[in-house]
């Protein structure tokens, strides 16, 4: 990874954002240059790989490289391009819709895969672009357009479900505190494998319930708590669990000893698949048609 | 005597070997210097059921198989059930003398002869294991056949020498001698089909379709594989995991088939050669990928190798049913293109010529197959593959890799804008990397920068979907290549098909002509884009045309009325899941003639 001087000018797109004002997703952009910033990550150091919704536009707000995709499927699109040219950043951000709901398979398994890719899950537990529809997150009772008489599902957990489908570095952040974010992104990135960032996203239009301040009165940093040790799978278990008055936010787990997806395959040994020579040698086409004789 | 021209049926139940005995014997009559056409047929279980594997040989090229055999080889009883009526007079059937059910008599009624043999108790005695009854009975085959049974000994010594030890090789080969000699002894005087080698006769490769197209990948260059198993289109991936450590290439299995594409996408943006290959169920899912493929114009290709459906359909079987499905798939207008091989060189070519296309006109192509070509396997000679020539038309369009930094400050003047209007539709394509082409790319309408086009202008509209479709008229210029003829120059019938169809057309064409009746086959390669002026030009010179192809509903002759208004005179449909064969398309023809 590279360390140049970078600024959070040189990191302004030149396209406006059109989110809502107040909306969660300018904390996230935010903290994401912020992050490039403290990493020294110039823009064509990094490729952002978005989804389908109001948050997944965000590619577009930030000078890098960019890829704003289907809903529901960018992890695989970053996958196959990461391990095509594995010494670029790649960063996932997409919805809650996207990745908890319609590409939910996706995630699950690129999370045993350890890939190194560092994903942004913007969760303002709603369907903001479709326009307030209810979310895989939303909270049980919630009202919305498509449950009139509130939701009877049960909410996803991500941060559970990410700890049993095998995740490395789980962590959860809140786009209201940019700063504490932007850590979490730098240490997402830094992370050597797969790194899973959910991001409570307040949508100030569409999901009157967990408004900034139904945030700032319950959540709590993991790392101010001097007995807590991401290391340790069972705390992390428990603390996944809570949910309530109390919520934490922080880095729930951490795993360093995997080695990642890139570092298994023989064939990125020397350089990315990208700059290797092509077509292969004719002697070594010809010995194989030797197997068909 | 017929010398050399024979046409045999290996049948039993799943886990007897019928495949791997019935491969292997065609490798062996194909290093004797003859030539072989297989031919496989299994269902979709692991164990029990009825499988046969069918094998032609001539001194000729060939180009399918025909339903009539002269010998049978039963591995269990439900075989010559099956398959008696498929057997010449004269010809033979070699079994088991255990088998209590065979009615040696009704045998004998159709003109055909038994031959049982003590294949088990070779296969204890001499082996030491009943599993090598298959062994013994290709051998016994051989001794009626009087065909050298060093031949299929040197296959037996390479499937088994390495992998398990060359104590199981000499086993199989005891016992294949001893069957050989019984089966002479007793029926070759019997049999009037025999097989000799061909001295000094090329070496040649026994090959299937989805080998011959793995082959065509590895030498376009293609780096990465992603796929979600399933029939008939897994073999093919798995070829492409086996050479992936030797060729240095990166195949994943997928969660599922759009997870296949769209890594195929993520490193096809990435400057990378990135092929998906599934059937019509995975290709189903893939749909809405492939329209973003066309949307941000990314050179992906897919490999769709059919089956009949709908659903899981005849998983097993062939068929081509998918090819309107194929050539639409996918939300919203975006240009493609679609190529459907019909023999195995054309597999290996067409392949290659995939990455061609779809790098040239940044848009997916889809190369049809189906299980009949998958996995037919042919003889073929080994310079039919030309490594060099695909090498020497490697072309990857406007492609600049980020790491090529000078040719990058060359073509760089005014900046870097991914989706830039051009008279051709074909914008400079640089992947992510380069500090001067940093860009972002949407599947929702965009700017030539890239960007989400936020204003959604009509005139941006206008131009980047002419600038899409631009492309489709190009390729159709310069690179798409109407279907060939082969046969009579005035033929009174046209038999038009496409893909697989090919071998089974060519073969009837070659019978009817023989036959007194003027005919020539029309094959379609390429289907999409095309020059469909030209192609109008051709069928307007036909007399009379038919359609010949594997569904029900016709999907070729509806493709060309919906393209040129002209409507074919007949349309042959085969939708059994069976192959087609000369003799069905010859019979049928007969039929549909005597109604136009
Ligand atoms: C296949 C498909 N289904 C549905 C949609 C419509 N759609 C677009 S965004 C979206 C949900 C957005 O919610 P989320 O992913 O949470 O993102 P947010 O807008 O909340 O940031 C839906 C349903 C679509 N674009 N594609
Ligand atoms: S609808 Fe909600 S999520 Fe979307 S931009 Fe507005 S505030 Fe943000
Ligand atoms: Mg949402």
């Amino acid at each position: 990874m590279a360390t140049a001087t970078v600024t959070m000018k040189e990191l302004q797109s030149p396209v406006e954002p059109t989110w809502c004002p107040g909306c969660g997703d300018y904390g996230i952009l935010n903290a994401v240059k912020r992050a490039m910033v403290q990493l020294g990550l110039r823009p064509h150091e990094v490729f952002f790989v978005s989804g389908i919704g109001c948050g997944s536009k965000l590619p577009d707000y930030i000078r890098a490289n960019g890829f704003n995709s289907l809903h529901g499927r960018p992890v695989p699109i970053a996958q196959g391009f990461r391990l095509a040219h594995h010494d670029m950043v790649v960063i996932v951000v997409d919805g809650d819709g996207d990745n908890y709901g319609i590409g939910g398979n996706h995630w699950l398994h690129i999370m045993r895969r350890n890939i190194n890719i560092t994903h942004i899950v913007q969760n303002n537990m709603v369907y903001g672009l479709t326009k307030g529809q209810y979310a895989p997150t939303s909270m049980k009772g919630y009202v919305s357009t498509t449950s009139p008489e509130g939701t009877i599902e049960w909410p996803v957990n991500p941060i559970a479900i990410a700890l049993a489908a095998g995740a490395t570095f789980i962590a959860r952040g809140f786009s209201g505190d940019p700063k504490h974010l932007a850590d979490l992104i730098v240490k997402g990135i830094q992370h050597k494998g797969y790194a899973l960032i959910d991001v409570f996203q307040p949508c100030v239009i569409f999901n009157r319930i967990n408004t900034y301040d139904w945030f700032r009165e319950r959540i709590y940093k993991l790392e101010e708590d001097p007995n807590y040790d991401p290391h340790d799978k069972a705390m992390a278990w428990e603390k996944a669990h809570e949910w309530g008055d109390r919520i934490p936010i922080g880095i729930f787990y951490i795993n360093e000893e995997l080695p990642t997806l890139e570092e298994q395959i023989p064939a990125l040994a020397e350089k990315p698949l990208y700059q290797q020579e092509i077509p292969p040698r004719v002697e070594d086409l010809e010995a194989l048609k030797m197997a068909f004789v | 005597m017929v010398k050399n021209d024979v046409n045999f049926k290996l049948g039993g139940e799943a886990g007897q070997g019928v495949e791997s005995s019935g491969m292997g014997f065609a490798r062996a009559i194909a290093r004797a210097g003859l030539h072989i056409f297989g031919v496989q047929d299994y269902m979709s279980r692991i164990r029990g059921g009825h499988n046969w594997y069918q094998v032609r040989v001539s001194e000729r090229t060939l180009y399918a198989h025909e339903p009539k055999i002269q010998l049978l080889i039963a591995f269990d009883e439900r075989t010559i059930e099956d398959h008696l009526h498929e057997i010449v007079e004269g010809g033979a059937i070699i079994y088991d003398e255990s088998f209590k059910g065979v009615d040696e008599e009704a045998i004998k009624m159709r003109g055909v002869i038994p031959m049982p043999m003590p294949l088990i108790k070779i296969a204890e005695e001499v082996g030491g294991n009943k599993l090598m009854m298959n062994t013994a009975a290709v051998a016994a085959a051989c001794g009626i056949l009087e065909f050298d049974l060093s031949y299929p000994e040197s296959v037996i010594r390479d499937n088994f020498g390495r992998r398990k030890g060359s104590e199981i090789a000499e086993r199989n080969i005891r016992v294949a001698e001893a069957a050989f000699e019984e089966a002479r002894r007793r029926y070759a005087h019997l049999f009037d089909w025999k097989l000799e080698p061909i001295p000094n006769a090329p070496k040649r490769m026994v090959i299937n379709g989805n080998q011959a197209l793995g082959f065509g990948a590895l030498a376009a260059g293609c780096k990465f594989v992603a796929s979600y198993p399933m029939t008939p289109a897994s073999s093919l991936f798995e070829f492409m995991c086996a050479q992936s450590k030797r060729f240095g290439i990166i195949t994943r299995q997928s969660e599922d088939e759009m997870s296949g594409i769209l890594q195929c996408i993520g490193a096809a943006h990435a400057g990378v050669r990135a092929f998906a290959c599934t059937s019509g169920g995975g290709f189903s899912l893939m749909a809405e990928s492939l329209s973003l493929a066309g949307s941000t114009e990314t050179p992906v290709v897919v490999v769709l190798a059919q089956r009949p459906g709908p659903a899981t359909g005849l998983p097993t079987r062939t068929g081509q049913e998918d090819m309107l499905f194929a050539l639409h798939a996918g939300h919203g207008e975006f240009p493609r293109a679609a190529l459907a091989p019909g023999t195995i060189e054309q597999c290996f070519y067409e392949m290659a010529r995939a990455f061609n296309i779809a790098e040239k006109y940044q848009m997916p192509v889809i190369v049809f197959t189906d299980n009949f070509l998958a996995n037919s396997i042919r003889s073929i000679d080994l310079d039919a593959f030309d490594f060099r020539k695909v090498a020497s038309e490697i072309d990857r369009g406007k492609l600049i890799l980020p790491h090529e930094n000078e040719k990058i400050e060359q073509a760089l003047l005014d900046g870097y804008r991914r989706y830039e209007f051009v008279e051709d539709g074909i914008s400079l394509r640089i992947p992510p990397g380069h500090p001067k082409a940093v860009y972002s790319v949407a599947g929702e309408e965009h700017l030539p920068e890239g960007f989400i086009d936020w204003e959604e202008t009509i005139e941006n509209r206008n131009r980047m979907v002419q600038k899409r479709m631009r492309k489709l008229e190009i390729a159709a210029q310069n690179d798409m290549r109407l279907p060939e003829s082969y046969g009579h120059e005035d033929a009174e019938v046209t038999l038009v098909c496409w893909g697989s169809a090919y071998g089974p057309v060519r073969e009837a064409v070659d019978t009817l002509n023989h036959n007194g009746l003027r005919a020539n086959m029309l094959h379609f390669v390429d289907l999409h884009p095309l020059n469909w002026d030209q192609v109008a030009d051709v069928l307007n010179n036909c007399r009379s045309w038919v359609t010949v192809e594997s569904n029900f509903t016709g999907q070729l002759a509806r493709w060309i009325r919906m393209n040129t208004g002209l409507k074919a005179h007949a349309t042959i449909g085969k939708y059994d899941g069976r192959p087609l064969n000369p003799t069905y398309i010859v019979e049928h023809l007969q039929e549909v003639l005597a109604k136009v």
